[in-house]
């Protein structure tokens, strides 16, 4: 029995150049789900696998990591990655949004605009989109192969006639690039916008899975809509309690045993500039409720 | 007062140094060594090598002590561990048939060459839990007779003489790896097997068990189950022959299935397979009768049962997979959680201004 | 944890990481430390290879690269790559002769459910400048030009058709010394 010496950033090359392979295929077709050879992970699968391969993949010396789950730097599992690269790899890490240029993300885009040297990683658990619809991934491949889409189009309206709404808060279905209808990882609704035209290289990693996509900088990404129910991103009615920022991303969390509750940023690296920057609390604020437009 | 979640680096350390101290338990208790394991629950190390796919009873016999006894758990470590280790290639086909027997027994005739050899088994002894083991017991070693010279030909290999039983199809060039390439859809009998010698043991046991009460019944047969030790030969390019690696212990079962036939080809039975490293004859039976049960389409039969579903099959039987899908449901999910909430207050708040009498579905329709 | 190991791993990342910043920014070109390598093999073509290529990927080269018989030596002592004797089998493709560049349809193009089973060409050229094209894509901001030579009169052409076969098609890598752009099959041509 022999102690275990692992490689830069954990991946023997050989399994570096096959993911790295399927990256370039992956931004070659923006949107399609390129399958790879997914290696089991000293974390379990379903926990961020896919992210920390596309991550250890593509990272080098030079960069500087951030890791968020939730849109926190100090959620447990964010931690736990982090920890895992600034061992393995020795990278510098940072929970500054700018400052980072390679940002893995669990359930959340950052409220901070990206810009070009950034990449963008998120965690994905099932990445096909018409999974819920169809099961069989032999079926779904040719669906996506003949842009046969009407089967999420058929759901969504399906929704709209139960609800007067689409009934998809998260993991919202977006189109890349007018071609392939893709799932944005579990992230908001709110944050799908910020999928369209972003100035940095998005990749998307599924481990258990064993898939890879990609949307390029300046890519338009839409989510599917109807004419008569265009998408409508996710707004709350209230502020963050900490910098009183009204155009983030907010957590409820609740105050004590009356069910009294408060908001704040989901992202803390953007509420802590913020702050930094001098925006505070609204002092004794009425108690917000949280709402659609 | 509301305070920012902090301070998660720390609540993890502090969370691994009480597993560390759980997992040692009581000091007074003497510590496992990793040769108890090995010797005294050598089926559960023999089952984390199998799930786990990788022959190492000493590493596994650490990943047990290291998981405190969860076998998926051990089975994962070893896993992780197992790929990161360089791949030099594939070893020669194993011959079963040159197997060093430990046991051997067969279903299908009372009698056949080389006998019925019944080996360490439980079969046959009356499950009354045991009070003598509760202190240290002293057993006698068992008796031994000098190994004779018999030669155990498979009962398939029997059947197949006489032309009773389908041939094995031969080998043809590669044979697939899952964990170098994606599994796709259809899989090869290759990839599908593999894929079965990996999977978890109770999944495929349910699996295998809802056939027989007739989810895709295919009238088995335990042609053969043995057990023993095999060489294992690597082909080496730069020495131009096959190296000797050593011996490794498996179980492999041969199932007899029910005959196909059709006016152009005579009535044959047909075949199920499954193999396992160590001693786990119920993982090596299980995986045969889904084995067959995954021929269905391919002899021609009518598919519509869960045994019988490649793609369900497949996609669902590795534990290390599941384990990690079903228990990342512990991660935080409050950013979607937030989203579904302000959905449906939105959706509630709406309901309510509407009144009650008009389910929305009703007027939309 | 050894040197030579870990200066294999700086050098992949950095070859790779180059390259993937030019397919995600179509007509942008990144400098590549090159690797040494047999002419008429050029640096940074040397540097791409060994990052991307293994006993997995089946390489096709040109008849310009196969006069060098060193090419394949060093290509088998480097990467372990199989080297194919017909292009629609290769994951890379190698061409010295830029304007002696196959039709792209007789590489891999990859199958409607499976596009990205299909052939990357590594084009060597002399430089990065001549007649630009105007693009348009996935990558570009608004519209990028892009420039080589020496390239076929007809390259404009085979780039729409190769469009046409979206998502189906092949991605080119361009090489000129020590510098790379690269085109994946998403561009498209803007009519002038």
């Amino acid at each position: 029995m022999t102690a275990p010496v692992y490689n830069f950033a954990y991946l023997d090359e050989q399994t570096k150049r096959m993911i790295r392979r399927a990256i370039l295929k992956a931004i070659a077709i923006p949107g399609y789900q390129v399958p790879f050879a997914s290696r089991e992970m000293p974390m379990p699968y379903g926990w961020g696998t896919g992210g920390v391969q596309v991550t250890a993949a593509i990272l080098g010396p030079q960069d500087v990591l951030k890791v968020i789950d939730q849109g926190s730097d100090d959620t447990t599992n964010a931690v736990s990655i982090r920890k895992f690269f600034t061992r393995t790899a020795g990278v510098r890490t940072t929970t500054a949004t700018l400052e980072a240029t390679v940002i893995q993300t669990r359930h959340r885009v950052p409220e901070t605009a990206l810009n070009e040297n950034q990449v963008l990683v998120y965690q994905v658990p099932i990445p096909e989109p018409l999974r819920f619809l169809e099961p069989r991934e032999t079926e779904t491949r040719r669906m996506h192969a003949l842009s046969e889409y009407g089967l999420m189009h058929v759901k969504l309206y399906e929704d709209i006639a139960r609800h007067g709404h689409i009934a998809t808060a998260y993991a919202y279905p977006v189109q890349v690039d007018s071609r392939y209808v893709m799932d944005p990882s579990p992230i908001p609704k709110f944050d799908n916008p910020k999928l369209s035209n972003c100035a940095a290289l998005q990749l998307f990693g599924a481990g258990r899975e064993k898939r890879i996509y990609a949307i390029p900088p300046y890519t338009r990404v839409t989510s599917l809509d109807f004419d008569d129910h265009p998408f409508e991103p996710y707004r709350h009615d209230a502020s963050c309690e900490l910098c009183n920022a009204t155009e983030s991303y907010l957590d409820e969390v609740i105050t004590d045993d009356e069910g009294h509750r408060m908001f704040v940023c989901s992202d803390t690296d953007f509420c802590e500039q913020r702050r930094a920057a001098g925006h505070g609390p609204v002092a004794a604020r009425p108690q917000a409720e949280a709402a659609h437009d | 007062m509301y305070v920012a979640v902090k301070g998660g680096e720390r609540a993890i350390d502090n969370a691994h140094a009480l597993l560390a101290d759980k997992r040692r338990g009581d000091r007074n208790v003497p510590e496992l060594s990793l040769d108890q394991i090995d010797n005294q629950l050598a089926l559960g190390v023999d089952r984390v090598m199998c799930e786990g796919s990788l022959y190492d009873r000493e590493l596994a016999a650490l990943a047990i002590k290291q998981a405190r006894g969860d076998m998926i758990e051990a089975i994962f470590l070893l896993r992780a561990y197992r790929t990161t280790l360089p791949r030099f290639g594939a070893s020669e086909p194993i011959d079963t048939g040159a197997m060093d027997i430990r046991r051997r027994i067969s279903a299908t005739f009372k009698d056949l060459p080389g006998g019925q050899v019944l080996g360490p088994t439980f079969d046959y002894t009356h499950r009354l839990l045991d009070h003598t083991l509760t202190a240290d017991s002293d057993v006698a070693p068992a008796a031994t007779a000098p190994a004779d010279e018999a030669t155990f030909r498979s009962v398939a290999d029997l059947l197949a003489g006489s032309g009773l039983i389908e041939g094995e199809a031969e080998a043809t060039g590669d044979v697939g790896d899952l964990t170098r390439e994606p599994l796709s859809f259809p899989a090869g009998r290759d990839l599908r097997l593999q894929n079965l010698a990996r999977g978890d043991e109770g999944f495929l046991l349910a699996l295998a068990y809802s056939t027989q009460r007739g989810f895709g019944r295919n009238h088995p047969f335990a042609g053969e189950i043995r057990y023993g030790e095999v060489e294992i030969e690597f082909f080496a390019e730069d020495a131009g022959f096959a190296v000797p690696l050593g011996a490794i212990a498996i179980t492999e079962c041969q199932m007899v299935n029910q005959f196909t036939g059709s006016a152009t080809q005579a009535p044959r039975f047909t075949r199920g397979y499954g193999i396992s490293f160590g001693q786990s004859e119920r993982k090596s039976m299980a995986m045969a009768l889904v084995d067959r049960a995954l021929r269905a389409r391919e002899l021609g039969e009518e598919a519509g049962s869960p045994a019988q579903d490649e793609e369900f099959v497949l996609s669902h039987s590795d534990n290390v997979q599941a384990t990690g899908f079903v228990e990342h449901l512990k991660l935080p999910h409050y950013v979607d959680f937030q989203a579904e909430l302000g959905l449906l207050r939105k959706l509630q708040a709406e309901f309510f201004e509407r009144g009650t009498e008009i389910p929305m579905q009703d007027a939309a329709e | 944890m050894n040197a030579p190991a870990y200066d294999m791993a700086f050098a992949s990342q950095a070859a790779f990481r180059a390259l993937m910043e030019c397919l995600s920014r179509p007509g942008e070109t990144r400098r590549l430390d090159g690797a040494g390598a047999p002419a008429p093999m050029a640096q940074a073509t040397a540097a791409l290879v060994r990052s991307l290529a293994d006993y997995e990927t089946p390489i096709w080269f040109d008849p310009a690269f196969a006069a060098a018989p060193a090419i394949a030596d060093w290509i088998r002592f480097h990467t372990g790559a199989p080297i194919v004797a017909t292009p629609d089998k290769a994951a890379f493709a190698l061409i010295a002769d830029a304007l002696a560049l196959p039709g792209f349809i007789q590489f891999a193009q990859g199958s409607e459910e499976y596009p990205d089973r299909s052939t990357t060409i590594i084009i060597q050229v002399e430089s990065f400048a001549g007649p630009a094209l105007t693009l348009q894509g996935p990558g570009i901001a608004t519209t990028c030009e892009f420039a080589a030579t020496p390239l076929p009169a007809d390259f404009a052409q085979r780039l729409r058709d190769n469009r046409e076969m979206y998502p189906r098609g092949v991605d080119l890598v361009f090489v000129a010394g020590d510098r790379i752009a690269a085109l994946p099959r998403s561009v498209r041509v803007v009519e002038n």
